[in-house]
Formats: C-alpha cells, structure tokens, sequence
C-alpha cells in the first residue's frame, strides 16, 4: 500500500523540465493496484502531463474520495498534499479548498460509483458551480473496491463477471456534464495515453471546472466479454471526434494545418488547445452540437472520445463571487478583524 | 390590580406574516431605551404566511429574562386563537381586542378587563392602500398600548424617525397610526394601567441583540474567510448575519472585491465538507445548521476528528426527532454533538447561555477548533439564536490574535529535519500541520482510513491504536481550554443546581425564589465540554444535584454520569421539553416535586 516509500535514485542522464525535475519526480508511492488496472495507466498518463507543464509539485492538492480510483492520487506527485475523503464527496472538499486557497492547483480522481451514484449531487453541483479544478472520473463500470458490483454507468445489457445483466440506464457522465453546463469536457481511454495526456494538460490550464470521463477497465471484475467497459470492447468501439493538441502559453501557434481542418481556443492562461478534425461535423465549442454527436454515436454502440466541449467563456467561483485576488487563508487579521472601534459603533444599531 | 410597575408581561396575538414584526419590535426598543429590562420572546409557526403568531415581552425591573407563563396583558388580535389568548390572561388582567367586530360573548371572562379598539376600522378610515391598512393596524396597537402603559412618546417618536430617516411617506403614516391608537386609548381607558413603566436606568450598558447575530459577529471577528451552509430554521439567521458583516467590514476599499467567500452548498453534507476543504487548506471556516444538518453531517464529522481537521459547527437546536418542531427551541442534540459519527469520537463542545456568549464562544471556537485541529461545536438553540435578548455591550479586545495553532510555515518545513503530521512532537497529542501549497517537505496524505503516527496506511492494530489514543489525550487536553463552568454558591446550601445553555435565565430566577421559600441550591452552569475535573468536584460535593435541561432524555445527566463517574443516586433529573424557552416555574416544580419524593 502507500507505506511502501519507492527508492528515489536519480539516473543523472534523465530528462528535466524546465524547473529542472524529472519524471520521476512527478511519481508517488507505489501502486497496489491490481496489476494491468486502467487506473494505474492513467496515473501515467498524470505524471506525464504534470511533467511536461513544469508545475512545482507542491503546488498541487491531490484530491478524492474512496475507490480503487480514489487511492490513486497516491501514485503520482508525492510533493503535493492529497485528501482521501470519504466516499463521493471530495467534490465538497475541493470546492473548500479551492475557496480558501484558490492559487492550489486542484486534481481530483474519482470512480464511477464515487462520483455517479454516493457523489453525483456533489459531482453536479461542482459542474454547476464551476470549481477551479481538473476532474477525472476513471470509469470501469463497476465498483472495484468492493468487488464488481454494477455501478450506475453501467450500460444496459452488459454483464456482471458472473453473467447477470443489468437492466438498468446508464448515466453518461459525459453528457450529464453538458447537460449542467460544464465549460470543459472530454472522454478519454486509460490505454490512449497520446488522447490522454494533452486532454488532461487543457483540463490544467482550464480555468473553471474541467471534467475528463476516462473509460478505465477493471481487469479483476469488469474486463470479461460482455462488458462494455473492458479493454477489447472499449478499443473497438471508441472514435475520437477531434485530435486536441495542448499548445504551452510560451509557444506559437503556426498555421501548418489547412485552414477550415483546425481550430484554436485560446485557454485563460495564455496556452492554446488545437482541434484537428476527425470527424467532419463536429465543433468542440458547441454544446448543442457536441451532446448530439454523442448521443448519435452511442446509438450505434460506439464511445465518442476527445475533448468534446470547450467554452471558451468560463467563470469560476472566485471569478463569480468577486473575491481579492489572492489566497484567503492567509490575509493577515487586521484585514479580517474590524476591531473594537468599529463593534462599539455597530452596536448603536442594537439600543 | 394593584400597581406593578417595571414587573409585567405581555402578550400579542397576530397572524403570521401581517408585518407585526416591526411592531413588535418598536415596542421592544422603546421599552428598553426608557431604562427598563426587557425581554422578548418570539412563539411562531412554521410557515410563512397565515398561521398564528405570538409576541411575548416581559418587563422586569431585576433583570429576569426568562419566559414566564403569566400575562398581565393579551393584545388579542387573531380571532383564529381568541379562545386560547383569553385562557392565558391572569386573573385580574386585561385583553385588548380590535372591536371592529363584535368578540363572542362565551370569550368574555368576568376577572379579566376588557378593552375594545376598533383598530381596522381605524385605519381603513385613515389609509388607503390595502396593503398599508393592514400593516398600520399594527403600528397602531403599538400606539394603543404605548398609552396602555405609558411608554415615553418620545422615545417612540424618535425611534420611528430613526427607522424612517430615508423614507418620509412611512415616516408620516407611521406617525399617524402611532398617534391613532394612542389617542383612542387615552380618550377611552384610564391610561395608564397598574401595570405600567416608569423611566429606569437599567439599560445604558446593554444592547438588544439575538444570538445568531451575535454568533455571526463573532465569526466575523475571529477571521473567519470560509462560510458553508445549506439553509435550515433556526439557523439561517446565522449565514445571512455573517454575509451583511462581511460586505460591510470585509471588502476592499478600492476594488469592493471580497475578503470572504460564502458557499450556499447543496446538502449539509457538502457544507461541511467544504468547511474541511478550506480549514484544511488554511482558512477558519465554519457551517451555521441544526440538528437534521448535524445528522447528515456525522460522517465528515468522523472524518475531521480522525484526519484532525479544524472545523466550527454552530448547531442551533431545534425539537427532535426528525422534523421535530422546526420553529421551537429544545437541548436535544447535546449527546449527538459530544459524540458524533461512527467509531470512537469525542467533540468540543461549547455551550452559551445568551447571545453575548455565543458572540465570544463563536470566536473561541476557532481557535479551540485551530488549537486542537478538530471539529468544535457551537451549541446554541432557537431561543438564543432567534430571539432578543438584553445583554452587556459586546467588547473586542483588539490584542486578540488567532491561535492558529500548529501549522510550520514555509520557513519552518525549510529549516525541520522531517516533518510527520501525525507524531506527537510536544507531548500534549496535538500534532503539527502543514497546509498545501507551501513547501514540498509539507506534503502528507490525508485521509480517513487507518494511520500511523506518521501519516502513512496502515492496517496494524498497535499503530493504529497509537493515533486513535493520541487522539483521545488531544481531546481531553481541551478540558483546560474551554471556558470554565459558571459557579455561584450560597451560604448554607447542601444541594446543587445544574444546567446548561440557554436554562440558565430560568435557573438564577428560580434559585431566588427557591431560596424565599427556604430552598437553597449551589449552581452550576457548564460551559463547555469535555467538562473539567471542577464539573466532578461540584457534582461530588453534594449529596443531591437537580440537573436542569431542555430535552426528554436526560442527555446532560447523561454526559456528567459518564464523563465524571458521580453516581448515579446524586443526579435528579429536571426536564422540560414541550418546544418553549423554559421558565421558573418548570425549574420549581421540578425541584419540589424530586424533594418531595425524597421526603
Ligand atoms: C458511506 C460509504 N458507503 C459505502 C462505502 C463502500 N465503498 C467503498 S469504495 C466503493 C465503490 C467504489 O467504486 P468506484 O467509485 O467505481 O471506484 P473503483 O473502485 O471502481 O475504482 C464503495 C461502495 C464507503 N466507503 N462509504
Ligand atoms: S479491482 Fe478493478 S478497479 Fe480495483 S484495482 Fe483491481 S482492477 Fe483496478
């Protein structure tokens, strides 16, 4: 479990970024996770991301409830604080902290049972409000932790490892998320770690609250045929709509793509995210547009992946309650206090 | 009757929502600003609009706060509740009603004095608008009884020039229906009644205020940042107080950009999940509910006990179980805040007895919460948090800096050899913290699951049992930190009165009248838990303890049994718990009717 400290020896030659830290040091404990889980390639696919934007580890707040998804923040970044909370409400959490220290980078990693049934108010709620933070529902189908029961994004039809179908609608996280307003949304594969890691870079540098819904197969419960959350199913049904590129704030946008092929939104801090079409009829930056694609594709059976939708007009909480800029949990206290004068006045109004 | 002056109380009968509570009010503050103690208790229902609603204001030249059940005076202006509103006069007193109807004559007592206004008809001849016929009417019953018992007319006068200063057209119909009422009176009653106010200069040093107010004041002085709720009666009050301070004092002077943030969560168990992002993260931030919010919350409550997180509840009690009766005040959550969530907890809890405690334990709780890095509970109730009481002006003591407890700053992480947030550095179970965001060597996991002392999972029965009875000595160490019990002996006494919270008002009037009739008690009101080794020594000393509270159980007798270990045999249990603010009365009869078992 997370006890185990990994031996941190460096190979002189490995690669730094530009602060000068290596991949390694963007790792964590290591896992103990059950060997080939999708959960642990998208822990990958974390540190990768995390690597390459430079971002002092420190900076960061891991964040997450309880599930095999949600032991993840362990595995990467061991500089930063993490928060196992309790099951299905780190979406509370986070807003808290997000509130209280709104300079915190936030990742927060959930499961499907975490964040679509105990948690999904909570889930709902965080979109609505638009939280400053990076979202990522690893999505199995079931609930690994406490041994393969369905979970609510299970689809119709499929079955349980034992052979039980289940009967019930799925909720699509990703369409819930358009549904409520999410400024930033995306599907993505835990073994498509090229897909994976720009998606998670724009989600990073999203200001607002970015959702990644990443189908994540369980390969102890849910990676049997019959399931619709396991590797095969998922690498033959899956089709990306668009190939989002994360384009760093330091670097130049060039036109070496056609024109009418390519898209750029500009993000708040100043990077860009590229959308290459794949599919003819598709615009990530249109809501409308991009819940009928989905729903059209799953008509045919086929699991939409991308950045799906991007807004490129987002207001997080800070922004909507007009906060000073800065963390509040440090303004000193004679900002804070008002202080006797100002007390022995206001109580005029109580005589 | 014979005359009783500064020594009465009165009653007004209205319907909910009709505007009376302006009235009311003006009533209460004219009283107050002519020296005299005054009292005001609000008995509404839970609704909005139509059903009845009461106005109780006791007049008291000695101070006595507490509700009494006695009414010298009914303004009787809801026919739906004539028949009860006449039952509760004493005998010898008087009812007011409006007469522009004619009162059924089976209502009428032969030992009560009837006196008619015909109020509606009043005003519909005086105002236009329907809406300000009903809200004059209430304006001029204030004048009506201003004659009754002789409130000074100025005061009143400026009292609603005050209020009215931006708004002349209310300032004038206000002042014509003041003068309506008042006129009619002291043409047709012999004006005033026995019971009736003279000047005093009790007051100076006081101010009128309710408890959740207060309870927002403080929060706003101890800097708290962070306010999570989701809306719940009686504890609403509470966030829309610390929102108007916060825009008032917490904005920057250029920009007007906030100093605060206040989440409006979607469940009591978000609020107090977001309380513990954002105390985890540094801030002093806190949650306003009641006892339903409390039940949702148990499971973070266990969370922040065991990853020993700063959180401050204010839990103001309402009647249980369940819905209860949302708009009536009870002590009902006292076991539930001592010992919340699952497993083996323990809470700080501190216990006001009126608004000007809870404004500084409101404040204290944050730094106990700091202190201690867990959660502190603010237990307040209905009568304290919605009504208004006269207490000593509220002082700040500009000196006071938050005790933010141990939290290493970024220099400190720098200079520290290692850093382990759970091992017991200094011996007294509170351990260091480190906040996100400020130093790699900071970094620890938090979490929920089993621990050892530094910081790591584990699932090893010795280890976690470490944390677990750290915890416990943490906990316990707070006995010293918070404030100590109120104590007050008599001479000559065997037997002990205690109490908490908001009892107290009953308790100091009752011990006086006990003590006319040859009863005399020692008292003690406790004020915070875990209750100190003072609580057991008082509880010791005597043969026999009345314990007085407001809940069916007995949970305060409870908690002293368990916490001190004083048997059982001393510990006589006086309960009310019908849903009002307890009076004497209740405290009497329950301590004779135990003595006269014994006897
Ligand atoms: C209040 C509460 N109820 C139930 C549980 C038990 N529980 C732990 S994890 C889990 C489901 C996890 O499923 P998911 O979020 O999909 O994560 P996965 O393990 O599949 O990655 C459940 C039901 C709990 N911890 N807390
Ligand atoms: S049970 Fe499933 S979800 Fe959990 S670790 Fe194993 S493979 Fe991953």
């Amino acid at each position: 479990m997370t006890y185990i400290a990994k031996p941190k020896v460096h190979h002189p030659s490995l690669k730094k970024n530009e602060i000068g830290l290596t991949r390694r040091d963007y790792e964590g404990a290591i896992t103990t996770l059950c060997a080939g889980c999708g959960h642990d390639s998208i822990t990958a696919a974390i540190i990768q991301a995390f690597w390459e934007m430079s971002i002092p580890p420190h900076k960061v707040a891991k964040m997450s409830g309880i599930g095999c998804s949600s032991k993840t923040p362990a595995y990467f970044l061991r500089e930063a604080h993490g928060f196992n909370s309790v099951h299905g409400r780190m979406p509370a959490v986070a807003t808290g902290a997000n509130a209280a220290n709104g300079d915190l980078i936030m990742i927060g990693v959930s499961g499907d049972g975490d964040s679509l049934s105990i948690g999904l108010g909570q889930l709902c709620h965080a979109i609505r409000r638009n939280v400053n933070m990076l979202y990522m529902l690893e999505n199995n189908g079931v609930y690994g932790l406490t041994k393969g029961q369905f979970s609510a994004s299970a689809d119709p039809g499929s079955t349980a490892k034992k052979g039980e179908a289940n009967t019930m609608q799925a909720i699509d996280s990703a369409l819930l998320a358009l549904t409520l307003g999410a400024t930033f949304v995306a599907r993505s594969f835990s073994g498509d770690k090229a897909q994976l890691v720009p998606i998670i870079q724009a989600g990073l540098a999203h200001r607002g609250f970015a959702f990644i819904d990443i189908i994540s197969p369980c390969v102890t419960f849910n990676d049997h045929e019959g399931s619709t959350k396991s590797y095969a199913h998922t690498r033959e049904h899956k089709v990306e709509v668009v190939q989002a590129d994360f384009v760093p704030p330091a670097d130049e946008i060039t036109a070496d793509y056609q024109a009418g092929t390519v898209k750029n939104v500009m993000l708040h801090d100043g990077s860009w995210v590229k959308f290459r079409k794949v599919a003819d009829d598709y615009d990530p930056t249109n809501r409308d547009n991009a819940y009928a694609h989905i729903r059209d594709h799953q008509r045919k059976g086929e699991v939409v992946t991308g950045l799906l939708y991007l807004s490129g007009d987002s207001k997080d909480v800070h922004d909507q309650n007009d906060t000073v800029p800065g963390p509040l949990y440090n303004l000193p206290h004679d900002q804070l206090c008002p202080g006797n004068d100002a007390l022995q006045k206001l109580q005029q109004q109580f005589r | 009757m014979t005359s009783r002056v500064n020594d009465f109380a009165f009653k007004i009968a209205t319907a909910n929502g009709t505007g009376s509570a302006s009235a009311n009010g003006l009533i209460m503050q004219a009283i107050f600003r002519m020296g005299v103690p005054v009292t005001g208790k609000n008995v509404f229902p839970s609704n909005i609009q139509g059903l009845p609603t009461w106005y109780e204001i006791r007049v008291n030249k000695h101070g006595y706060t507490a509700r009494t059940p006695h009414f010298d005076l009914m303004l009787a202006l809801n026919a739906a509740t004539y028949a009860k509103d006449v039952a509760e006069v004493r005998s010898g007193g008087y009812l007011m009603f409006d007469s522009s109807w004619p009162l059924d004559e089976k209502l009428k007592r032969p030992d009560v004095t009837y006196l008619g206004v015909p109020l509606a008809e009043m005003c519909n001849a005086t105002f236009k608008g329907v809406r300000e016929r009903i809200l004059m009417k209430n304006i001029a019953y204030a004048g009506v009884l201003a004659a009754l018992i002789g409130m000074d007319t100025e005061v009143i006068a400026a009292l609603t020039k005050e209020k009215y200063a931006a708004k002349k057209a209310l300032l004038d119909s206000n002042e014509k229906a003041i003068a309506l009422g008042y006129d009619y009176a002291r043409a047709n009653f012999p004006c005033p009644l026995p019971i009736h106010l003279e000047k005093m200069d009790a007051t100076t040093d006081s101010i009128l205020i309710d408890g959740n107010t207060a309870a927002a004041l403080g929060a706003v002085y101890a800097g708290a940042t962070v306010g999570a709720w989701y809306p719940i009666t009686p504890a609403t009050s509470v966030m829309e107080a610390f929102k108007g301070f916060c825009m008032k004092y917490r904005r920057d002077p250029d920009t007007k950009k906030k100093k605060f943030a206040i989440l409006q969560a979607e469940d009591e168990l978000a609020a107090l999940g977001m309380v513990i992002g954002a105390s985890w993260a540094g801030a002093r931030a806190f949650t306003p509910t009641s006892g339903p919010g409390i039940s949702l919350m148990n499971e973070f409550i266990g969370l922040a006990y065991y990853a020993e997180i700063p959180a401050v509840i204010v839990d103001v009690q309402r009647t249980g179980p369940s819905t209860g009766m949302p708009t009536r005040t009870q002590q009902g959550d006292l076991m539930l805040c001592a010992h919340a969530s699952h497993g083996d907890t323990r809470h700080i809890c501190l216990y006001p007895a009126d608004p000007r405690e809870a404004f500084e334990m409101a404040a204290k709780a944050f730094d106990l919460a700091e202190r201690f890095q867990t959660p502190v509970f603010l237990v307040s109730d209905l009568d304290i948090g919605m009504n208004d009481w006269m207490v000593p002006k509220l002082a700040w003591d500009d000196s006071y800096r938050p005790d933010r407890g141990k939290v290493l700053s970024a220099d400190d992480l720098e200079k520290a050899r290692s850093f382990y947030r759970y091992l017991d550095v200094d011996g007294d179970g509170i351990p260091q913290r480190s906040l996100p965001g400020v130093h790699p060597k900071g970094a620890y996991f938090t979490r929920g699951s089993g621990h050892n002392k530094y910081g790591a999972y584990t699932e090893d029965g010795d280890e976690y049992q470490e944390v677990l009875d750290r915890i416990a000595r943490k906990v316990q160490g707070a006995t010293k930190a918070v404030p100590p019990p109120v104590m007050k002996p008599t001479p000559g006494a065997t037997m002990g009165l205690v109490t908490v919270g908001g009892c107290h008002a009953a308790c100091v009037e009752a011990m006086d009248l006990l003590a006319a009739e040859g009863i005399k008690v020692n008292y003690m009101r406790v004020r915070g838990f875990p209750f100190g080794d003072e609580v057991r020594q008082f509880l010791e000393q005597h043969e026999v303890n009345f314990i007085v509270e407001q809940n069916r159980d007995a949970q305060l007798r409870s908690l002293l049994m368990l916490e001190t270990g004083v048997h059982v045999e001393k510990l006589e249990s006086v309960r009310y718990y019908a849903g009002f603010p307890m009076s004497a009365h209740h405290v009497i009869s329950g301590v004779k009717a135990k003595l006269e078992k014994a006897a």
